[in-house]
């Protein structure tokens, strides 16, 4: 066991560090957002010098060969900043998809743009019915002489206004709710019978609900009909880049908290000295704490082959995060009072990306439900 | 980062499970598994076998009898044999006073003392909290005088645990009456057969007789028994307090009760179908197991940090989280074991007794678990409770 960085991952937390730190203040947030496409162009082709886009493809594909420890580290900076860009929809989602699903081909055609940052992918899989369960779509595809066409709505499409490339889950066969029959495509933005209606989301992000109507699709990765382990893969490994962006979301609003009691006076007093204010900030430490461990777990068991195990091991993961988000987020804002209701200080800002991450690829409670049916993480005696 | 154990590490906790398996008495593994707390002569035999081994006191240095693992490794000892179960190494004496004397200690005081500390030819006990001093142990009362070349102590403790076991007791008492309250306490090691000593049991509300009232009246100890310097006991009480890093945390033990609690989930009814049916009551063991593993983790993250950063005295943040969620865990479960047996939890056995349920009444797993359930309520009193963790946190971790 040993949590310790070595020297190439000291140096890349310190580049990324540096340059948000630098670039990423929360004036800059602000301006960035209020921007045409609501993130940063030229921040994203600084992640792209960084070599934070390319990061954990395969050299021979022309990326850099980082591994999922490499990708927590990016991922907790990102989080620390709640950045705006398209780096988990691009990078994590459509990356996954590139990198457990594609083909050689398919990997020399988009890698390098990817890398380069020239490329955004996305992952096309909400539907209105279908809630967290990733099996549950109704979107789907039909054989058109060599290729496959789509029809169906998807929503929630992350940064699916900017996206290049979709990740579609589409269905081949079966009913609804079926495991089997579910297939993944790729679709570009610009083929024909695709429709975007961009918009933000609750945290600064954008996102857009999709049309599909007919549109053509360039890939199908791997069985057309058996893609759910792959999708489940991908999603999994985005659930350990989530939390790791989580932890670092968490301890800075902690952080920040910390400052506003240690300065804030009432009553002729700091508030920080009061054992009631105390005691949450503690509680607010434990979770923080449980969930930095719940984050290298993650990073770990993200990795496993065993499908089931790592399912498991997953909802656990999103269930122990949720949970200490919810508690540090709604505690942030407690504490500090009146001040962080507002849109003009931080704290309230930190508060919605973690709102918005306990739900994303499942809440606490559907994973928490999933868990126990599974039969939970520990065996009977 | 390497987030997995070592070859080394899995090998080594192999062997554990083989040294339980052919050496832990399987009535000690029936008793405990039952949830009962070991008797005194199953702790001593156990104690001995470890010792026989050299595995009796894993944090002593080797040239005191230690067995020279890694912080992983201790950590494997420890929630291997929670998870058989079997008796752990006797606290009082391997991981209270016995590092006491290794860091303060005489050689003479050593040499005495520390053998049959690990072999348990004597068994110790605490003699720290009072009736005034429980969280505030340093306003504690008792005082020693020194006459004639001898201490003189007079005074009470309480929650003495199990001293009725026990040979010898370690003391904190007050030597400078006119000092600052931690400056003028002492460290002293007391003969329990000394005259002036009555024991009297504190039964507490499960009806065991786990802990007592010490009373000290004009008790001679000899001036060789005052460990460290006189007045700087407060300095070996700090440095015994501190020690328990992760002892508190009990993964191991806890991660025992989860899989009882499932076997026992599986065969009582609920409705007509297995309590381990309704979703309501496996979505607690579920948080239980959830919490567990972010807790098996931090465990993990303050070993290898005992690695890294032994000796810099730097106290790590997630330690104060192994006694709050520790302890949180424990009860969580033994709350919801009691829940497990329905109306069956309510037989009040006697928890010292060494058979059970002799009179046929209700399903064996049934028997004292709620016995377990008002025992552990304590677990988040003890060894500073969880509101005092969090002042601690408050002001070393937060700086408030």
């Amino acid at each position: 066991m040993d949590f310790d960085l070595n020297e190439s991952q000291s140096l890349l937390q310190d580049s990324i560090r540096k340059t948000l730190t630098a670039k990423y203040g929360f004036e800059n947030r602000k301006a960035y957002m209020a921007s045409e496409t609501g993130w940063s162009r030229e921040m994203w082709a600084q992640y792209a010098e960084l070599g934070l886009l390319g990061l954990p493809f395969a050299e021979e594909d022309g990326g850099f060969g980082g591994g999922p420890e490499e990708t927590m580290l990016v991922a907790e900076q990102m989080g620390r900043h709640i950045t705006l860009e398209p780096w988990f929809s691009t990078v994590v989602l459509g990356g996954g998809f590139l990198r457990h699903g594609a083909d050689a081909a398919l990997r020399q055609e988009m890698v390098e743009g990817v890398a380069a940052g020239e490329t955004l992918l996305t992952f096309a899989q909400t539907e209105r019915q279908s809630r967290y369960d990733l099996f549950d779509v109704q979107t789907t595809a039909k054989k058109d002489g060599s290729g496959w066409v789509i029809t169906g709505r998807k929503g929630m499409v992350l940064h699916g206004d900017t996206a290049d490339q979709f990740f579609v889950t589409a269905r081949v066969s079966g009913a609804s709710r079926d495991r089997g029959g579910i297939g993944v495509f790729v679709v570009p933005a610009t083929a024909d019978g695709v429709s975007v209606r961009g918009f933000r989301t609750v945290d600064g992000q954008r996102a857009a609900e999709v049309d599909f109507t007919g549109a053509r699709a360039t890939h199908v990765l791997g069985d057309p009909e058996g893609g759910l382990s792959l999708v489940d893969r991908v999603v999994d490994e985005a659930i350990a880049v989530l939390a790791a962006e989580t932890i670092g979301a968490m301890d800075v609003v902690h952080a920040m908290t910390l400052d506003y009691m240690k300065t804030r006076q009432q009553f002729g007093r700091a508030i920080g000295s009061f054992q009631a204010l105390q005691h949450k900030a503690a509680d607010m430490l434990v979770a923080i704490e449980q969930s930095r461990s719940m984050a290298y777990f993650a990073t770990m068991a993200g990795q496993g082959t065993d499908a089931g195990e790592r399912r498991r091991n997953m909802h656990a993961v999103k269930a122990q995060i949720g949970r200490s988000q919810r508690l540090v987020g709604q505690q942030s804002i407690q504490l500090h009072g009146g001040i962080a209701m507002t849109m003009e200080y931080a704290a309230g800002h930190y508060f919605k990306r973690l709102t918005v991450n306990e739900a994303m690829f499942g809440d606490t409670d559907h994973h928490l439900r999933a868990l126990a049916d599974a039969g939970g993480l520990v065996q009977a005696a | 980062m390497e987030l997995r154990f070592t070859g080394v590490e899995l090998n080594f906790r192999q062997e554990v499970r083989d040294f339980l398996a052919a050496e832990c008495p399987p009535e000690t593994r029936a008793h405990l598994t039952s949830g009962k707390s070991p008797t005194k002569a199953m702790v001593v035999e156990w104690q001995k076998k470890l010792n026989a081994r050299g595995w009796a006191a894993p944090e002593w240095p080797v040239e005191h009898g230690g067995p020279g693992w890694s912080p992983a490794q201790k950590y494997i000892f420890r929630e291997e044999l929670q998870m058989w179960p079997a008796p752990m190494p006797l606290g009082f004496n391997i991981n209270m006073c016995g590092p006491v004397i290794i860091e303060f200690g005489t050689e003479e005081q050593k040499k005495r003392f520390l053998p049959r500390m690990r072999n348990l030819d004597d068994w110790w006990c605490q003699g720290f909290s009072e009736p005034g001093a429980g969280s505030d142990l340093a306003g504690l009362k008792t005082k020693a005088v020194l006459e004639n070349g001898e201490w003189v102590i007079n005074g009470q403790k309480t929650w003495t645990t199990l001293a009725q076991h026990a040979d010898w007791i370690f003391v904190l008492a007050r030597t400078d009456f006119t000092a600052k309250k931690q400056e003028g306490i002492s460290f002293l090691l007391v003969d329990m057969k000394s005259p002036g000593i009555t024991v009297r049991p504190i039964i507490t509300i499960e009806g065991g007789h786990e802990v007592n009232e010490v009373f000290f009246d004009d008790v001679r100890v000899p001036a060789d028994q005052l460990v460290g310097e006189v007045n700087k006991g407060w300095d070996c009480a700090k440095f015994l307090l501190g020690n328990e890093r992760f002892g508190q945390a009990r993964v191991g033990a806890s991660r025992e009760r989860i899989r009882r609690l499932k076997m026992i989930a599986k065969e009582t009814l609920d409705g007509g179908r297995p309590l381990i049916e309704d979703p309501e009551f496996r979505r607690q063991v579920t948080e239980m197991e959830i919490e567990l593993k972010a807790l098996e983790m931090t465990v993990m993250r303050v070993i290898a940090n005992e690695t890294k950063r032994a000796g810099t005295g730097k106290p790590d943040p997630a330690t104060s989280v192994l006694k709050i969620k520790g302890t949180e865990i424990q009860q969580g479960v033994s709350e919801l074991l009691m829940k497990a047996a329905g109306p069956y939890a309510w037989v009040d056995g006697d928890p010292d007794a060494e058979g059970s349920n002799d009179w046929d009444v209700a399903p064996d797993w049934a028997f004292g678990l709620a016995g377990i359930y008002f025992n552990w309520r304590k677990q988040s009193i003890y060894g500073g409770s969880n509101e005092i963790q969090r002042n601690i946190m408050a002001k070393a971790f937060l700086g408030l």
